[in-house]
């Protein structure tokens, strides 16, 4: 928050432009921001982003938690698509620590991440319509978010903030019942996805808000660092799950789906057809379980993997490492390493810095919302006010992830 | 052309800087260099626009304090995204004199990489263009991530940071 900022204090009465505080809590930018415009009618001369309105100091936090009490911090990143920040972060440990993980895990992480990836682009998409004045759509896709929660309920216990998982792979196996509510939104959720397509792709006046606004040439994406589908919407078929494969992705067929011109149009494309490809990640993890042994869910590492809750009751070796895994000691090499994973927004990095302590010595996240936010203000100048609504929507900006 | 590896990189940057490059070490295969902050625009500029290396994009800039060498480190990671390689470059900045040259000159990105840096940190980026306090308010007097300031409210009787980790 800058109140110091360089505000518009242009009060000359002759000045024809009007200041105009978009934000903080404004119905249509769905989230914690603030934009001062300066406009001209309804054209935007220029504006300033101000942010920070829900920063939570997760860096300092982690700096002062084991590495189990950073997992729910970095839930409350991009809240929609929580378990990719909570294998991401699982994995960047897993590889300070060397852990090679069982293909089943890789497999079993695949499909909760691509779920995840799937109610975040649905959000963003329907949200797209939404503002265009579909609200139709907005409902019909929205509820397969619902299903999507009820997967990771069945999996981990919680639906939004998941804290999924643990170092070293799952906290319990899959149940019959998560299975079989996969195998039915797989079933689904393509027939619903086909007509939200059907409702959009070639829909006048959906194509009149969105194609050719707000276009990106790939240089400037790149100067400005961003990362994700709106990266690949320009053209650039950057994606890490392919640059750098982790957790198995490089067992699976599946396409990087690129636009040409950046817009937003080309926005809604590209995410549309990954949540398809991510169906089809799904489907494949799915064929792929049915070849590894059964009733594997972590790799066994008594040392980091925290062991079962009855073990820990009833036996003395379990609750002696249950209690050193909780207060963080354990023998991590003193070592730095940035991990990065495709989140729903583009490169979730973190940097870790171990120095033997029970803490990180430093943590950093890099997050894609905050990165590619920072072209917004400029990108909006010359635009119409209601075109730069839509483009915050498009660029599926999520407050928590972009203050941290 | 064969996708460059990290011995290339040490070559090539040894070729160009000699004694400017230090401290190169590969944690979990990632080159890490350090250099030192009056060559930092160039070693950068270097990286992204020389031929051999091709690291056109900026993943990161952020910092890391060391109280007990007077020191902040400023850390780069740069991407190349067509040889699929990462290199990581530190600079080491007496905490005192916390200032850098910018690196906006090179990437728009670095804006606000170097504004939350500076935030978090103080470290002044030379030359940036708009270097305000972005995450924190303006009221702000101290850069919060800075080691010697604490976690909890110092005053406080019942919560210790000792008890809590760190």
């Amino acid at each position: 928050m800058n109140h110091n900022q360089p505000v518009y204090t242009d009060n000359d009465p002759q000045s024809e432009l009007v200041t105009l505080n978009l934000g903080p809590t404004h119905p249509a930018t769905h989230g914690v921001f603030q934009n001062v415009l300066q406009l001209d009618g309804e054209r935007i001369v220029s504006g300033i982003s101000t942010i920070g309105y829900i920063h939570r100091a997760f860096e300092k936090i982690a700096e002062h938690r084991p590495f189990y009490q950073i997992t729910p911090l970095t839930d409350r990143l991009n809240y929609c698509s929580s378990p990719i920040n909570n294998m991401g972060w699982h994995m960047t440990v897993e590889k300070l620590l060397n852990i090679k993980m069982p293909k089943r895990v890789d497999y079993l992480r695949i499909i909760i991440m691509e779920l995840a990836r799937i109610s975040d682009h649905i959000i963003c998409n329907t949200i797209i319509a939404q503002d265009t004045g579909a609200t139709t759509t907005f409902l019909y896709l929205f509820q397969f978010r619902e299903h999507i929660y009820e997967i990771y309920e069945e999996v981990c216990g919680a639906r939004l903030t998941t804290n999924i998982g643990r170092i070293g792979g799952f906290e319990r196996d899959f149940n019959d019942i998560a299975f079989a509510k996969i195998n039915k939104f797989l079933k689904e959720f393509p027939v619903a996805l086909r007509e939200f397509e059907s409702l959009l792709n070639r829909n006048r006046i959906f194509i009149d808000r969105t194609a050719g606004v707000a276009c990106v040439t790939p240089e400037d994406a790149l100067s400005y660092s961003w990362s994700g589908p709106l990266l690949r919407a320009t053209g650039v078929d950057y994606d890490v799950r392919v640059s750098e494969p982790y957790c198995s992705y490089e067992d699976f067929e599946f396409e990087v789906p690129v636009g040409t011109s950046g817009d937003i149009y080309d926005r809604y494309l590209v995410r549309n057809e990954e949540m398809w490809q991510s169906v089809s990640l799904i489907e494949q993890a799915m064929e792929k379980l049915k070849h590894e042994p059964a009733g594997v869910f972590h790799a066994d590492v008594p040392d980091f993997y925290l062991p079962a809750k009855e073990e820990v009751y009833n036996n003395m070796e379990a609750l002696i490492y249950h209690f050193k895994i909780v207060m963080g000691e354990i023998d991590a090499p003193k070592a730095e390493v940035y991990h990065a994973v495709e989140g729903g927004n583009g490169e979730l990095g973190f940097y870790l810095i171990n120095d033997g302590g029970r803490t990180p010595y430093r943590l950093h996240f890099r997050r894609p919302s905050f990165i590619n936010y920072s072209m917004y203000a400029h990108m909006s100048e010359g635009m119409l006010l209601s075109d730069a609504i839509i483009n915050m929507s498009s660029m599926n900006i999520i407050a928590g992830e972009l203050d941290a | 052309m064969a996708a460059i590896i990290n011995e290339d990189l040490i070559k090539l940057l040894g070729d160009k800087f000699g004694e400017k490059i230090s401290g190169v070490n590969e944690p979990y295969g990632l080159l890490t260099v350090q250099t030192t902050k009056d060559v930092i625009i160039e070693v950068l500029g270097f990286l992204k626009e020389s031929v051999g290396a091709g690291f056109n994009y900026l993943t990161d800039i952020t910092a890391v304090h060391y109280p007990e060498s007077n020191h902040i480190a400023v850390v780069y990671h740069l991407h190349n995204m067509v040889d699929k390689i990462r290199i990581r470059i530190k600079v080491f900045i007496h905490e005192h004199t916390p200032t850098i040259p910018t690196a906006t000159v090179l990437w728009n990105g670095a804006n606000w990489m170097e504004r939350e840096t500076y935030d978090f940190f103080g470290v002044k980026f030379e030359g940036h263009p708009d270097l305000r306090r972005i995450l924190n308010m303006d009221q702000l007097i101290v850069h919060p991530m800075l080691k010697q300031y604490p976690l909890e409210d110092p005053n406080r009787v019942d919560k210790k940071d000792e008890y809590f980790g760190r």
